[in-house]
């Protein structure tokens, strides 16, 4: 770690001005990710700014009867919060799903929205990395590539957004509320993370002075029939190989409303409308499913090493999406899937 | 592959060492110390205060032999600078033993020969205290699936488990 300057935010606006004066200082929250590479000589802020006691840490009710969390609920808080435990299942579920409990009661709700790839090459700071270093090139694309994105890849970059929180997110249509010298705005969940094409050194489409206040949920919440199902080489502790949100809301068998996004295949949680809109007005069986998996997959493009992820995907889907109509959620205590 | 610019020794103005007075409440007990802002708390405690019971695995937040309860909240000690715990109360495993008398969860390790090396042993345990106090877990799945954080490279797993079944009170 490189040496740096602290500095610990009175309150929101000091936080942003604290920023906006000096662009190579970071905001620290949980410091999960941030103080890993920070480690790896990956990150080397001038300067680290202290949000973690501000006061952004409730979970509340919305006037239209959805939830806002603050930007600091830490990710265990959060997934056992009453509110999004009964009506976010699907959001505590992909929480759970995570990291480890240490980690969970560390990071927070904002943090999880802005960690960064795993790409191994990322971490290697010995290795040509676009994202660490702009225009020194992709050591992945070519080289061990097991990990990486199968959607939406560029030439510059091929890495993976490794949130599964994300993913529940994307898939529940939240919204980013973020603050920064020009006022306040909130940007759709699908609008907040970038696809690499020739900058893949950015990763969400947050401003260099804004900060994350809080995430809000839609009161939709998919509560019935939703799973969160996350394929891996270990069976806890390890970031997602392949991971699918699926929430239908059924009239019977047949299917009125559909969410499906995808983790640990693309540079974002990855949703496609058109996959969608073609479960809508169905039944609920393998076929509408297997055609919705082909819609999200049709531009999938494996590499060297990670073309198992287009059939892990396709089969990971359907299998998600029974789940969810069978309104037999994945556990994220018992592995077996079923 | 040729090395990147990032390898280089950083351009960046080097600050000069600030230290930093900060308060924190060790096993009860109220530490006074200053430290630059790029010492984690592990650090701190290992280095400053001598307590090194807790132990540095992966230094990365991956093996949980850094665990250690803040507020009672298990976390990984290796992954917080010790300057944004200023004014908490921190219980590391040398804290968990009162009047001579192991805590519940140090003797069944001991009952169940729930270690071999020992060396992730000490955040083993601060992660089952902690484990047991949040009352989530009650079948073995969830024991393992809420322990996963604590890797035991000697592979003592089906010990651990039933080291913290018996401490929970459930054989």
């Amino acid at each position: 770690m490189i040496n740096f300057q602290y500095s610990r935010a009175r309150d929101v606006a000091d936080a942003v001005r604290l920023r906006a004066a000096e662009p190579t200082a970071k905001f620290i929250a949980g410091g999960t990710n941030l103080i890993d590479l920070m480690k790896e000589n990956v990150e080397r802020p001038s300067r680290v700014i202290d949000i973690s006691r501000l006061p952004l840490d409730s979970v509340e009710e919305t006037a239209n009867g959805g939830v806002r969390i603050g930007a600091l609920v830490p990710n265990s808080d959060l997934a056992y919060h009453p509110l999004i435990a009964q009506r976010y299942p699907l959001l505590a579920s992909a929480i759970l799903a995570g990291a480890s409990a240490q980690l969970r009661n560390m990071a927070s709700t904002g943090g999880n929205l802005l960690q960064r790839t795993r790409c191994y090459y990322f971490y290697d700071t010995a290795t040509p990395c676009n994202k660490r270093q702009p225009g020194s090139g992709c050591s992945a694309i070519n080289g061990v590539n097991r990990i990486h994105a199968i959607l939406g890849t560029s030439e510059s970059c091929i890495a993976t957004h490794p949130s599964d929180m994300c993913v529940a997110l994307a898939a529940l249509d939240a919204r980013v509320h973020v603050t920064g010298s020009r006022g306040e705005r909130a940007i759709a969940f699908v609008d907040f993370h970038r696809l690499p094409e020739d900058a893949p050194e950015r990763d969400t489409n947050l401003g260099a002075d804004e900060m994350i206040v809080a995430v809000e949920l839609p009161p939709e919440g998919f509560a019935a029939n939703y799973t969160y199902l996350k394929i891996r080489d270990r069976l806890s502790y390890a970031f997602a190989l392949v991971s699918v949100a699926a929430a239908l809301q059924l009239d019977s068998d047949t299917i009125r409303q559909a969410r499906l996004a995808l983790g640990g295949v693309a540079h974002k949680p990855w949703r496609n409308s058109d996959a969608e809109s073609a479960l809508v007005g169905r039944q609920a069986d393998r076929a509408a499913f297997a055609a919705a998996a082909d819609i999200i997959l049709r531009d999938a493009k494996g590499f060297a090493h990670n073309a198992f992820k287009i059939d892990l995907a396709r089969r990971a889907i359907v299998r998600a999406l029974t789940q969810a109509a069978q309104a037999t959620p994945q556990s994220q205590a018992i592995k077996k899937i079923r | 592959m040729a090395p990147t610019s990032a390898a280089q020794p950083s351009a960046q103005t080097i600050p000069a060492l600030d230290k930093i007075p900060i308060t924190l409440i060790v096993n009860g007990v109220a530490r006074q110390l200053a430290v630059a802002p790029w010492t984690t708390l592990l650090d701190a405690l290992r280095d400053r205060l001598d307590l090194t019971g807790t132990k540095k695995g992966c230094d990365h937040g991956q093996c949980g032999a850094c665990t250690v309860l803040v507020g009672g909240r298990r976390i990984n000690s290796c992954m917080t600078l010790a300057v944004m715990q200023d004014g908490a109360s921190v219980t590391t495993v040398e804290g968990l033993a009162s009047d001579g008398q192991l805590h519940p969860v140090q003797q069944a390790f001991i009952d169940h020969d729930a270690f071999q090396c020992g060396y992730c042993t000490p955040g083993q345990i601060c992660s089952a205290v902690a484990l047991i106090a949040e009352g989530r877990a009650k079948t073995v799945e969830e024991i393992r699936e809420l322990m996963s954080g604590n890797i035991c490279r000697c592979g003592a797993y089906p010990n651990i488990v039933a080291a913290i079944q018996q401490a929970m009170g459930r054989p």
